[in-house]
């Protein structure tokens, strides 16, 4: 049961840490597109390896990620259609492909649609591997490299972060390019989604990475603290919501989302009642 | 104040193909306190765009310092238009000028001391020092342009490019960034300003570029600011 949690925690730092950003430069939605496109870069990588832990798979997915952002961006720089449309468009219809190879050519192996879109982190314990004599659950170890990726990547890039999140034009003449940190970013985001489909699927990967950081943005003046707070709101969302799942027997990653809502506008509440209450500053 | 620092030759944007700007040739002279004017849709953020290196041109070319390369943009200090940014993103006021340190600094490098320090400088000459630990949320809009002209200030440029500094500000601010931008004018900074208020042009600027989607006069004020010219400009399209 601790490895549950354990999984779980490690799950939600990784997703939310990177959600910071994805919450400052409004991509909350495309993360949501990624999140499930990059199934179809697993499915395609399965197709070649047979093997569901191929390192392949996460190169697939990453890959389809990246495409998915590039042909949102594509799509919307044409101002021919919104950006939302285009986010609509090109996640349902390489979600849709990835579906359909799934249903047809790979129905009787572990990549199922149920697991896929709701994830199983109970699971998570069952799938072992042996480091330094220890034995741990595998998607333990995955997580916590791509966490430590994901850390290093904040720490190194951190102004580089900062700046383009606030004033991407203002960044470019700096020498700093927009494009560059968020295609890095979005990397690390399908990295990260393929990581955490395991245990929390795909639909609801996004709250991990987007609700805390949407909670901690009501309340933070400064990115430093956004970030703090971030991880904190993480780690009580993905505890809270993993006992409740738990001891009620119900889907944990769904409880997650729950209690991430409700941290939310208690939150959002009381941010409402404090400034309403406060004197105007001059 | 005799060479020209910005060179734009024969520029012309095209989107989905509809020209936004044609054949511009644009000299800004350096030292000078030049001031684009035009009507909406004129092109003028197009140029600006164009020159800062952020649209690809249709054809002809921009260079900065005599070089075409993006590596001359560091010369280049940026005041965007207030409403560009999200206000509401997690930083105080000191946090938002030492961004204007960054191009110093170069991928991963953090700012130190030095920079702080020189931020604090930046925001003393626009009267902010007071409000350095503030959210930028709670600025209003002559504050926010005050730390936009700070962070421009700390970054130490030879050429400022502004987008409509002037735009929804109080009184105070205006004379304090007008007073601001000639002070620097003195020490050899360029400024290429996007400005509206026609009535104010001759009192704040000594160089003119009149615009629209094709350069209608460009020079010294004196010399091209007339009233056929800015017919020209606004009302010839009627």
């Amino acid at each position: 049961m601790i490895e549950v949690f354990a999984v779980l925690l490690i799950t939600a730092l990784a997703t939310s840490l990177l959600g910071v950003f994805l919450v400052l430069k409004g991509q909350a939605m495309t993360t949501d597109a990624i999140s499930h496109t990059i199934l179809l870069g697993i499915v395609l990588a399965f197709f070649i390896t047979n093997d569901l832990r191929s390192p392949l798979l996460i190169i697939g997915a990453t890959i389809i990620g990246l495409l998915t952002v590039y042909l949102i961006e594509l799509i919307s720089n044409s101002k021919l259609v919104k950006a939302d449309a285009s986010i609509g468009i090109v996640f349902t219809a390489l979600f849709a492909i990835a579906v359909i190879l799934v249903s047809r050519y790979a129905d009787d192996v572990h990549l199922d649609i149920d697991v896929v879109l709701m994830g199983q982190v109970l699971f998570a314990p069952l799938n072992r591997i042996d480091i330094l004599g220890f034995s741990l659950p595998y998607a333990l170890v995955h997580l916590s490299i791509i966490l430590l990726i994901n850390i290093i990547f904040v720490l190194l890039c951190y102004k580089e972060l900062k700046v383009t999140s606030f004033d991407p034009i203002f960044a470019a003449v700096s020498g700093f390019s927009a494009t560059l940190i968020y295609y890095i970013l979005m990397s690390l985001v399908s990295i990260t989604a393929v990581t955490a489909f395991d245990t929390v699927g795909s639909i609801l990967v996004i709250s991990f990475f987007t609700a805390p950081a949407m909670t901690a943005y009501l309340v933070s003046k400064r990115l430093s603290r956004m970030i703090w707070l971030t991880l904190i709101i993480a780690a009580f969302n993905s505890i809270a919501g993993g006992i409740f799942g738990y001891f009620t027997d119900t889907s944990i990653s769904g409880s997650v989302a729950t209690v991430s809502f409700i941290t939310f506008i208690l939150v959002f509440m009381i941010q409402k009642f404090t400034l309403s209450h406060r004197k105007p500053v001059n | 104040m005799s060479h020209s620092i910005i060179n734009v030759n024969d520029l012309t944007v095209a989107y989905n193909n509809k020209a936004a700007v044609r054949h511009l040739n644009i000299d800004v002279k350096a030292g000078s306190l030049t001031a684009v004017v035009g009507p909406n849709g004129a092109g003028k953020s197009t140029l600006m765009k164009a020159i800062m290196k952020l649209i690809k041109p249709t054809s002809g070319q921009t260079s900065v310092m005599d070089d075409t390369s993006k590596k001359a943009l560091k010369n280049i200090a940026y005041v965007p238009q207030k409403g560009d940014v999200n206000w509401d993103f997690p930083a105080t006021v000191l946090d938002v000028v030492i961004m204007g340190r960054y191009v110093h600094k170069g991928w991963f490098k953090r700012p130190n001391n030095e920079d702080t320090r020189i931020a604090l400088e930046a925001l003393k000459t626009m009267k902010m020092t007071e409000y350095k630990d503030r959210q930028i949320s709670e600025l209003s809009g002559g504050q926010r342009q005050r730390v936009f002209l700070a962070r421009a200030i700390a970054h130490d440029a030879s050429i400022y490019l502004m987008d409509e500094p002037l735009q929804g500000i109080d009184i105070t601010t205006e004379k304090l960034i007008i007073d601001t931008m000639k002070n620097l004018q003195k020490q050899g900074k360029t400024f290429l300003v996007v400005h509206h208020n026609l009535n104010t042009v001759p009192e704040y600027f000594d160089h003119v570029i009149i615009l629209n989607k094709t350069v209608i006069a460009s020079g010294p004020v004196k010399e091209v600011w007339s009233e056929d010219n800015i017919n020209a400009a606004y009302y010839e399209m009627m």
